[in-house]
């Protein structure tokens, strides 16, 4: 019994043998994946993300808008208040502490002192966020120095959005008032509680549970920027 | 002898003596035969040969996520920018490590090459290893977003994303890696804000920490809130045209 002719045989062989071959061109199709290189209509090796062209202009239009891009009001001046775009609200200072955490933490420390871990591996120190002149510094220093950089330290507008900017910005100024405020900044409940410290708990990670304090501290103190 | 007529008449046997057993080691040898290759196969397809996974490749700079990660605490999006708001989680352009590596390791041999891309604005060229074929579609920012942690896709028991000296491919990302989760997120969903914390498994100590956040007594518990939570459509992730569209 012959439950195969051998031209079935041969014709199986060559299907399987082609569907080996197919592999490599689903895999890899023509089409360029974020960064991928090779794309050869803009010649060999040269990745698929373009660099731009000197004076691009994004699609979303100019930013004529001084005070939101560029933290400054229509005198030229820094800015005082966030911008029109903005609203102050817990939930921005959050997001700016997460932010700040992020992008700033690993040179500013995390009470903003300059002293964050690259800077102990030898970064430059930068100066304490609660140094006089930077107390006195309005809100629109801190989005300008991150939107163009300042000395040694680079721009973060590619790597930050221009919202997340401003909740940084925002939120350092609590960081600020965190660190020197004063008792009338306090609301009472707070107020108790600095005067009758509650025991310092013993834990072995030390220090744990004064930073949720200040944390707390920081987020009641809000809006008296 | 074979007695074929029952006549006791004896008939020169059609296959000599020997046959008897020669069938059966031929049938036992078709077996083994045919369990080698399967086993040879799957073994190749489960091996580094074929998945990478594991395997360090040459890059233009030893960048090592331990260094950075681990001894300097960077979070993963002080360079991956887009993971959360993209399908291509990013990977750095020169200009992320200037922003430390102007001052710092800047003199050292083994760091020309990321001085050198940044005086001629060439782009780095990293090697890249998670790698999904052209007819797979996979994004980053719905998965951050539905809280899958990194580390369940980047670290395995061996090779912890942020402790990789150099980085490594860390799961096979076969077919069937995916849809264990996808049939049943419940065995691995976290909570949002843990997504980039790398020590979060489920039944680690911070896993266990969450539970009792959420007033759950276990990973079970937990995933069932979550998915619940997080709006998680199960029903339709195991459609063919989720990941192949
Ligand atoms: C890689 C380290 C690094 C990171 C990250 C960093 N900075 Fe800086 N920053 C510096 C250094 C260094 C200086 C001082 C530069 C100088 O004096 O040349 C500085 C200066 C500043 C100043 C000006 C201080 C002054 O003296 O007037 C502000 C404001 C500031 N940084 C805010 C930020 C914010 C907000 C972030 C997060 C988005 C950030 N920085 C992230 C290193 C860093
Ligand atoms: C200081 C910058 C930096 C930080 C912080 C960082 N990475 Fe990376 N990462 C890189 C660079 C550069 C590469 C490309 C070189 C390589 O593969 O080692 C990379 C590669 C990767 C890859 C492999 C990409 C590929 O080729 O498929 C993964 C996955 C990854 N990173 C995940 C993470 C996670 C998760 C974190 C946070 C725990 C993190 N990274 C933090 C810079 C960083
Ligand atoms: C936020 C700051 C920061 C960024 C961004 C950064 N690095 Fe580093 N890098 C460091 C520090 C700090 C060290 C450790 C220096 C030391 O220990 O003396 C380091 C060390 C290194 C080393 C030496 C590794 C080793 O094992 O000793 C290499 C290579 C390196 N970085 C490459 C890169 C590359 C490539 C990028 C960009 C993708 C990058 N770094 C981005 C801070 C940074
Ligand atoms: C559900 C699994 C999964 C999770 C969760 C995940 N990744 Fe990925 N990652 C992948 C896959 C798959 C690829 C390959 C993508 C491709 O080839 O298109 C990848 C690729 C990458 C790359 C290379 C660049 C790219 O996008 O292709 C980086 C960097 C990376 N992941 C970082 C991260 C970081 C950081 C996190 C956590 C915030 C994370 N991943 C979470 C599966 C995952
Ligand atoms: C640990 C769990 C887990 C793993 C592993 C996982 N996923 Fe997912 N995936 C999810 C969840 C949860 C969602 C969100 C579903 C929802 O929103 O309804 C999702 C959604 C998706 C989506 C839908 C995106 C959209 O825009 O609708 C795609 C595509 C996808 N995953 C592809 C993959 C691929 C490819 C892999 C393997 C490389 C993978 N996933 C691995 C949990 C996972
Ligand atoms: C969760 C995402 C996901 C879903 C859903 C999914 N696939 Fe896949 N599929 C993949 C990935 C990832 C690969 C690549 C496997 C690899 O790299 O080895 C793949 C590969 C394949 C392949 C190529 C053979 C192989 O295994 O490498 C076929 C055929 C395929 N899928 C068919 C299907 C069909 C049919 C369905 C629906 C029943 C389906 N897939 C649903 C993720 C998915």
């Amino acid at each position: 019994m012959k439950w195969m002719s051998m031209k079935n045989w041969v014709l199986c062989g060559l299907v399987l043998a082609t569907m080996t071959g197919c592999h490599p061109d689903l895999w890899n199709q023509d089409r360029y994946e974020p960064l991928e290189s090779g794309a050869s209509v803009f010649g060999e090796g040269e990745s698929s993300a373009r660099m731009l062209v000197e004076g691009t202009v994004p699609y979303q239009g100019a930013k004529l808008d001084d005070a939101y891009y560029r933290g400054r009001n229509t005198n030229g001046e820094l800015l005082t208040a966030l911008p029109e775009q903005m609203t102050l609200s817990r939930e921005l200072l959050k997001r700016g502490q997460e932010r700040y955490g992020i992008y700033c933490s690993p040179c500013h420390g995390d009470q903003g002192a300059g002293d964050g871990m690259i800077v102990q591996r030898g970064f430059v120190p930068p100066t304490n966020f609660s140094a006089p002149r930077l107390l006195e510094s309005p809100v629109g220093y801190y989005f300008e120095v991150m939107t163009n950089g300042f000395g040694r330290m680079y721009s973060y507008a590619s790597r930050i959005p221009v919202e997340d900017r401003w909740a940084i910005a925002a939120y350092v100024r609590v960081l600020q008032l965190s660190q020197n405020a004063t008792p009338d900044l306090l609301t009472d409940e707070l107020l108790n509680k600095a005067k009758n410290p509650p025991a310092p708990k013993v834990e072995a990670g030390h220090g744990a549970g004064h930073e949720a304090d200040n944390h707390e501290n920081k987020e009641e103190a809000k809006g008296e920027h | 002898m074979i007695s074929l007529n029952g006549k006791g008449n004896s008939v020169a046997p059609v296959f000599p003596p020997g046959v008897n057993s020669l069938v059966r080691w031929s049938i036992a040898g078709g077996v083994v035969l045919v369990l080698t290759v399967v086993g040879l196969a799957s073994a190749l397809y489960w091996s580094p040969l074929v998945t990478d996974v594991n395997v360090a490749k040459e890059q233009p700079v030893p960048f090592s996520h331990h260094r950075h990660v681990s001894a300097n605490g960077i979070d993963c999006r002080y360079c991956h920018t887009t993971v959360e708001t993209s399908s291509f989680a990013g990977i750095p352009p020169t200009e992320t490590c200037m922003t430390c590596h102007s001052v710092i390791l800047n003199d050292q041999e083994m760091f020309k090459p990321v001085v050198d891309s940044w005086e001629s604005g060439k782009p780095m060229e990293w090697t890249r290893l998670n790698d999904m074929p052209d007819f797979v579609y996979f994004n980053h920012s719905i998965h951050i977003d539905k809280g899958i942690g990194c580390n369940h896709c980047h670290s395995n028991e061996t090779a912890k994303i942020e402790d990789m000296r150099l980085t490594v491919k860390a799961q096979t990302f076969h077919m069937s890696w995916c849809l264990d989760c996808h049939k049943d997120p419940s065995q691995y969903i976290r909570p949002k804000d843990e997504v980039f914390n790398m020590d979060w498994e489920p039944g680690s100590v911070d896993a266990k920490n969450s539970y009792e956040a959420f007033g759950v007594a276990n990973q079970e518990e937990l995933g069932a809130k979550l998915v619940k939570d997080y709006n998680v459509e199960v029903e339709q992730l195991t459609n063919c045209s989720i990941c192949h569209r």
